[in-house]
């Protein structure tokens, strides 16, 4: 099984640091929280049975899983025209495109979900700007609640759709469209027809990534939600930090990991997860 | 396709209306930062410096900020140390024994946060570390090894292996053809490692809130309790800065990453 090349020692050597780390601080960790999450006295489903039965948390955990569908579907409508134009673009608007990508996924998350702040709160920028041209008599309640939320969970995902589309895009012949336009094809139906499907594992992989991401959001729904309506990891922090039930905390991080590792797998599969990242071999 | 001009102009519309959607709220810091007032409004009034000189001189705000720089520092040099052994260690291997590592290196990027966050804080309690920078640094380290793995891999696997052996051939031992050849040729993938893992760690939120106690408040800790608990634009202030640290080094990332061929956009964590 362990087929190295020559000098396995020296290949051993080399990893040896980081799989040490990793199995010590991350793995066991992660493990034992797992393994906790079976072990309450009452029974090892107990408390995943709990998840299902108190109506609180079965409500958190749908409540998650719909953000991150309504996260991919926004980011999908709006990634899309952006990674094409990305594509198609010449080199000075492709810059700045990218520019304005690549500029907040790289700038912090508490940064960008305080800028929303001051965007959406009922003195904002928005609010303030359509009171000033009267098109609204009072705020809009758009922060601190749902649609903050989305708001915030989209702007951060964006990039995460945009890049594997964009990816695809590159790569794609657009003298292929080109032709199916000369053989009589309409736009719409070349686009439906022909680019679309040739896009398909670009959009895949989009939707999948920021799915998988968006289920495990904190900061975003702590900083731009209400105090209700948490998301699941404001329910993990939770009983961590307030109500102190560790073994709730482990079930529900079990889910979670879980979930997430599950459509990685799924992502590596259909995908090649490694290729997303450039670490194809 | 979209031959029309009208389709064209309507796409590009689009585009630019996605574009300001993108931009418009990491740079709507900006102006409120210079603002006059205790609170937040928009459009700022007045135009002051007072906030810059609370980020600059509070003690709050300056010891969060040395924390964070000192913790990052410190994670970087550890997490480029080990990526880059690992990422050669990584070329070395083919086929399943080969994905199998790809995926545990790619671990720390694909366990949620809050996870990690969870499994970090019991697992350095164990160790007597949480609350402390030293904890901070473990953490921060792996959390950041992915990085430094995905740049140094890209580097390794544009190398020229022929190249170390003709200067094995010419009589080099392998630790020299090693140092002279090889790792020269990945340096610029090593140093783009090394700088998005240093600002990976500056901007990390949720495993700092977990485990930096009171003792190892970084800036996003800082800024956190910033946003929730006053509002104040001190807050700006700092995410000033830290938008101006994100061009710079998102700039250097970016030419140290042209010279090997690669993307600055394909890798980041949330």
């Amino acid at each position: 099984m362990l087929r190295l090349h020559r000098g396995g020692i020296a290949t051993l050597a080399l990893l040896a640091p980081a799989v040490v780390l990793l199995a010590a601080v991350l793995i066991w960790p992660v493990l034992e929280l797992a393994s906790r999450s079976f072990r309450d006295p009452g029974g090892p489903f107990v408390l995943y049975a709990r998840v299902i039965e108190v109506s609180t948390y079965l409500q958190v955990l749908l409540r998650t899983v719909t953000f991150a569908i309504a996260t991919a579907a926004i980011c999908l409508v709006l990634g899309y025209p952006v990674a094409f134009k990305l594509a198609t673009a010449r080199p000075l608007a492709k810059a700045l495109i990218l520019a304005c990508v690549l500029l907040p996924f790289w700038t912090n998350l508490l940064v960008r979900s305080y800028g929303w702040i001051l965007i959406l709160n009922p003195r904002g920028i928005l609010n303030s700007g359509l009171m000033d041209i009267g098109l609204i008599s009072s705020p809009l309640d758009i922060v601190y609640n749902a649609i903050g939320v989305l708001v915030g969970m989209s702007h951060i995902m964006l990039p995460f759709a945009i890049l594997p589309l964009y990816a695809v895009m590159t790569r794609l012949d657009p003298q292929l469209a080109n032709a199916a336009r000369t053989l009589g094809a309409g736009p719409l139906h070349t686009f439906l027809k022909v680019y679309f499907p040739m896009t398909l594992p670009g959009v895949m992989a989009g939707v999948l990534l920021v799915f998988t991401i968006s289920l495990g959001f904190f900061v975003v729904p702590a900083i731009l939600g209400g105090p209700r309506g948490l998301l699941l990891a404001q329910l993990i922090e939770f009983n961590i930090n307030t109500s102190l039930n560790w073994g709730m905390a482990a079930t529900l991080s079990t889910l979670l990991l879980s979930a997430t590792l599950l459509l990685y797998a799924i992502a590596d599969r259909w995908l090649n997860l490694g290729s997303i990242w450039g670490l194809n071999r | 396709m979209m031959r029309s001009a009208l389709s064209r102009r309507i796409l590009g519309a689009v585009v630019i209306a996605i574009c300001a959607f993108l931009i418009l709220p990491t740079l709507a810091v900006v102006p409120v930062s210079f603002t006059k007032t205790e609170f937040i409004i928009f459009p700022p009034k007045g135009l002051s410096l007072q906030w810059y000189d609370v980020f600059f001189n509070h003690p709050a705000w300056r010891n969060a900020t040395l924390t964070s720089i000192a913790v990052a520092t410190a994670a970087a040099i550890c997490s480029t140390a080990i990526g880059t052994l690992a990422a050669f260690g990584l070329n070395r291997l083919t086929g399943p024994m080969a994905r199998a590592v790809i995926w545990l290196l790619l671990l720390p990027m694909l366990v949620p946060t809050i996870v990690l966050a969870v499994a970090f804080f019991s697992g350095l309690a164990r160790l007597g570390v949480v609350g402390t920078k030293a904890g901070l640094v473990v953490a921060h380290t792996i959390l950041t090894l992915p990085f430094v793995v995905i740049n140094v891999s890209a580097s390794i696997q544009k190398l020229d292996w022929r190249m170390v052996a003709a200067a094995r051939s010419l009589g080099a031992d392998p630790i020299t053809a090693f140092r002279k050849i090889a790792l020269p040729a990945v340096l610029p993938g090593v140093l783009a490692g090394a700088v998005f893992a240093f600002l990976t760690s500056f901007d990390e939120v949720v495993v700092a809130l977990f485990i930096s106690g009171v003792d190892a408040v970084t800036l996003p800790v800082q800024m956190w309790n910033g946003i929730r608990f006053e509002i104040s634009p001190a807050v700006a202030a700092s995410s000033s800065i830290l938008l101006l640290l994100s061009v710079a080094f998102l700039s250097v990332g970016a030419m140290l990453l042209r010279g090997s061929g690669r993307n600055a956009a394909e890798m980041r964590s949330r």
